[in-house]
């Protein structure tokens, strides 16, 4: 194939799929080990209690029961706890307050499914009833389970008053409410975002080895960043030293936010690995996935949107309440502050902008990121004001929104709320997407829905997301622990073909496509001779993996820069290959150009030099292998607009998707049959929030939807064609150009989706997801 | 337990307790990994094989239910230098991401294929109800399957 057929740019199939489709992909629980043992954890049956005694006794006489390990087995070596990743500071200037988080709960239990001991035995099966022996003595205490009187309940951890982990803000708090008291009109409305349980196909998993021969650790697992869970198990765990402990996250079955954490079990497992003396192996029920994977979305918000007389927007409060669960999980703390309040000027000029966050402790799982992580929040707050705002004005509200508009002038752009935005053009991606839904002929569409008893209804949303996370030193200024840039590394081969090492991570979204596209790209080497390395924290240097939609942003950007490190030794090499002086050498497809005489060589010529070198400059060492960390400059602002057109039927209250279009800048593109599947799946899951998925509590703290029969996962016959289209405004910081899509999806469809229901409803709001049930309700006027 | 099922063709005996289901057989006995287990309530398709030439989720056959049966795998139905129209059509719609529900979507879409005629993407969509992806939002599953199908069912004409 010629390089225009796999260089940037280009659909090129994933060479990934063959394994895939053939069924020879190696997930974590394809792996097993010689004299391998089996874990099932014992999980809390209650939101809220005290361990009086756990008695192990009958347990350990079930035939095939190894050893049980308990929190207290776990203090006692000296274990730390969890930790969670992003300080934030509070409104008065003191830090977050963070409830200790033991992997293994020792004194009290805060959320069902949370667990306390493990039992190892020699078959799954054997483990599973071993766990089901332990006899524990609980003292029930009275659960936290309702997000808007947690403040107002029992105090959940000692020392941590109104169950609040921080209240923050962002924003000129007086100035917004001088220009909402100011403004000519006020829209005002009270929204909840649902809880989620991201699903992954792929539950969660983990075998750990210990060799007692060199007291080396190995932990393969499904993980989104294997060497972030390496750092966590190391420095703060201190499971084993980093140097002692390698973590492979092979094929991973998705992820969506839910594979980013280092969780208890994980843990748990190479840590008894050693305590046992064989690999350790444990793999999730589903029913495990719905109680212990960090969940995603649950706030409450209050906003207040003011306009002037000619409908521009003058000021916008906002005020959440988000539930963090029972524990801050290692994100958690930051998708409701710094990925959420951050995003609330949306793509408008609204000069005047405040937030409050209050982040609250439960009796519930743990809440963090899930695809898109506070970004979707914050388009759903906005995006769902300024419909109704049009609404409230008579305004059209395509028409409205583009008058807000921040303008292609105005880059970059300051935001009040400390984006600096460098890019974009967002009334391009509206009128693509408003030719793309016909909106012309939207009109007599409802007509003729009428006319079948149907109501039609269409909504928009105009997102902007960060992305390409993060600058590091605003980062770690902000809060974070760690700083977030990108490694890669290529290295020729003698033979003159690559392999490519990059700290990002793939779980479907295809980095051993893309990235050998861009290596290919940038040297000129074959596709086909280019191989990605990822996942492996033996086979890489050090990475923080995949989330944020910042893969490509960054990760191959870090591939750019050691790329040009290439080139540079290459045009070396190659000089004195051909006897010339080094700023004569250019490089081009692949090849090392003399123009003055004509002359080239190849870089695979240059490579074989660089490994066997007969004829080589006295002053430069041998090989071909070179690496870089990308550390962004500024995040990324990928924006769009998605409008979504349902048609509900009168009789069942059901909720027809007829049509969901979104138009996406995502900066330049390097595959774009990957970027395509990127957006549907994003769009996939937005739609399921808004219309059927919800993790349900009830008041004694129960996981009500603890399963796939009971919580709504979108199924193929839920979900139209999607009508996707692209506008390009690249990255302006980056090598690449690339703004980053794998969150889009998410962000933009779910406030498109309600706004088109409560378009055809007539209805200021209504809670998500919008059940047909739900809908009935409204239709018979209950 | 002793069971013998013939499994993509070969012919196999297993030893296992009388709880054993058919896809702990095929992964942990056989080790046919490529079927997967996404769920514990035969909700999500990902463990789907055929079964005398159906499509099964093979987490609702116990041992007992396999004595004597012809089981047909991911594995059997093709390779990586001889794919199966099917498995090919994912390929070429990108119909796949994270490829965890794909061994048990492509198994199901070819029993929907080989059982439907006048396939359209309404039909798709209701055939395939039976197996959840999370990845790909079923766009391009969907095209996948009709464009298997012109192959399918033109080569079955012939």
């Amino acid at each position: 194939m010629s390089n225009a057929d796999t260089g940037i740019g280009a659909s090129v199939k994933r060479r990934e799929d063959l394994r895939f489709i053939t069924g020879e992909g190696t997930y974590t629980d394809d792996l097993n080990q010689p004299g391998q043992t089996y874990a099932a954890f014992v999980r809390s049956p209650y939101a809220r209690a005290r361990i009086d005694a756990i008695d192990v006794s009958d347990a350990l006489n079930v035939d095939g029961v190894i050893m049980i390990l308990t929190g207290a087995d776990m203090a006692a070596d000296g274990l730390g706890d969890l930790p969670c990743g992003w300080m934030v500071k509070q409104k008065d200037g003191s830090d977050m307050v963070t409830a200790p988080h033991p992997p293994l709960a020792t004194e009290l239990v805060n959320y069902v499914g949370e667990p306390y001991a493990l039992v190892i035995a020699d078959s799954r099966h054997a483990a599973r009833q071993g766990a089901e022996a332990v006899m524990t003595d609980f003292h029930e205490l009275n659960p936290v389970v309702n997000l808007a009187s947690a403040a107002q309940s029992e105090q959940i951890h000692a020392g941590i008053p109104d169950n609040r982990a921080y209240d923050w803000e962002l924003g000129d708090k007086p100035a917004t409410e001088a220009a909402l008291a100011g403004a000519a009109h006020i829209t005002r409305l009270d929204l909840i975002n649902n809880r989620l349980i991201p699903n992954a196909m792929e539950p969660r998993a983990a075998l750990g080895v210990y060799e007692k021969g060199t007291g080396d650790y190995t932990l393969y697992t499904t993980s989104q960043n294997p060497h972030l869970e390496r750092l966590v198990l190391s420095a703060f765990v201190q499971v084993a030293p980093e140097h002692k402990l390698r973590v492979v996250a092979p094929d991973v079955g998705g992820g969506f936010g839910s594979k980013i954490f280092v969780y208890a079990e994980e843990t748990a497992v190479i840590w008894a690995a050693a305590k046992v003396g064989r690999p350790v192996k444990w793999v999730a029920d589903r029913s495990e996935s719905f109680l212990a994977d960090a969940h995603g979305r649950d706030h409450v918000t209050h906003v207040e949107l003011g306009l002037d007389q000619s409908g521009r927007f003058v000021g916008l409060k906002v005020q959440t309440t988000a539930n963090l669960g029972a524990y801050l999980s290692l994100f958690g703390s930051a998708v409701p502050t710094y990925l959420y309040g951050t995003l609330l000027a949306g793509q408008y000029r609204t000069p005047n902008i405040y937030v409050e966050v209050q982040g609250v402790y439960t009796n519930t799982s743990p809440v963090d990121a899930y695809r898109g992580a506070g970004r979707p929040e914050a388009t759903y707050v906005l995006e769902r004001v300024v419909e109704t705002a049009a609404r409230e004005l008579g305004r059209d509200p395509a028409d409205l929104r583009r008058m807000n508009m921040i303008q292609p002038g105005d880059f970059p752009y300051q935001t009040p709320v400390a984006l600096v935005y460098d890019i974009g053009d967002y009334e391009a991606s509206l009128d693509r997407a408003l030719e793309a839904i016909d909106y012309q002929g939207f009109p007599a569409r409802r007509i003729a829905s009428k006319d079948q008893g149907k109501r039609r209804g269409i909504g928009f949303a105009c997102y902007i997301e960060a992305c390409g996370l993060a600058p590091s030193q605003l980062a770690i200024q902000l809060g974070a622990g760690v700083g977030l840039y990108e490694s890669g590394e290529i290295r020729l081969n003698p033979t003159g073909n690559a392999t490519v090492f990059t700290g990002s991570h793939s779980h479907g979204q295809g980095h051993e496509t893309t990235f050998a596209q861009i290596v290919s790209d940038k040297l000129g080497i074959p596709f086909d001779d280019v191989e990605v390395v990822h996942g492996d924290t033996g086979r890489v240097e050090f990475g923080l993996g995949t989330y944020g939609s910042r893969s490509l942003a960054v990760g191959g950007s870090a591939l750019m820069m050691a790329g040009d490190k290439i080139i540079a030794k290459g045009r070396r090499i190659a000089a004195h290959l051909m006897q010339a002086s080094v700023d004569d050498v250019s490089f081009e497809d692949g090849k090392f150009l003399l123009a003055a005489s004509n002359q080239s060589v190849t870089i695979q010529e240059v490579a074989f030099a660089a490994y066997v070198p007969t004829s080589y400059p006295e002053d430069l060492e041998p090989g071909l292998s070179e690496k870089a960390f990308y550390d962004p400059k500024n995040f990324t602002y990928p924006a769009g607009t998605h409008i979504a057109e349902v048609e509900i039927d009168e009789a069942t209250g059901e909720v027809d998707l007829v049509a969901l279009v979104a138009v996406d800048d995502f900066g330049e593109i390097i595959n774009p049959m990957i970027v395509e599947g990127q957006v549907h799946g994003g769009l996939a899951q937005g739609v399921g929030q808004a219309l059927l998925e919800h993790g349900i509590y009830d008041e004694q703290g129960q996981l009500v939807t603890g399963s796939l029969m009971d919580y709504c996962m979108p199924r193929a016959d839920n979900l139209p064609d999607f009508i996707v289209d692209t506008t390009i405004t690249p990255c302006t910081h980056n090598p690449l150009g690339a703004k980053g899509c794998g969150e889009a999806g998410a962000i933009g469809s779910t406030a498109a989706v309600m706004n088109a229901v409560t378009d055809a409803l007539g209805v200021k709001d209504l809670s998500m997801p919008a059940t047909s049930e739900k809908v009935w309700r409204i239709l018979k006027g209950e | 337990m002793k069971v013998s099922l013939t499994v993509n063709g070969s012919k196999h005996k297993v030893d296992v307790p009388s709880n054993t289901l058919l896809v702990d057989i095929l992964r942990d006995h056989l080790g046919l990994t490529g079927t997967h287990v996404g769920c514990d309530t035969s909700q999500c398709g990902a463990c789907t094989v055929h079964l005398n030439g159906s499509s099964v989720k093979s987490c609702t056959i116990l041992a007992g239910q396999a004595e004597g049966v012809h089981v047909t795998t991911i594995e059997g139905i093709g390779s990586v230098t001889d794919l199966h129209p099917m498995q090919a059509a994912f390929r070429d719609r990108h119909a796949l991401q994270c490829g965890f529900c794909t061994p048990g979507m492509i198994m199901s879409a070819i029993d929907l294929v080989n059982t439907s005629k006048g396939l359209d993407n309404r039909a798709v969509r209701e055939g395939l109800e039976g197996n959840i992806c999370r990845c790909t939002g079923y766009h391009n599953i969907v095209a996948a399957v009709l464009q298997a199908a012109e192959v399918m069912q033109g080569s079955s004409d012939e």
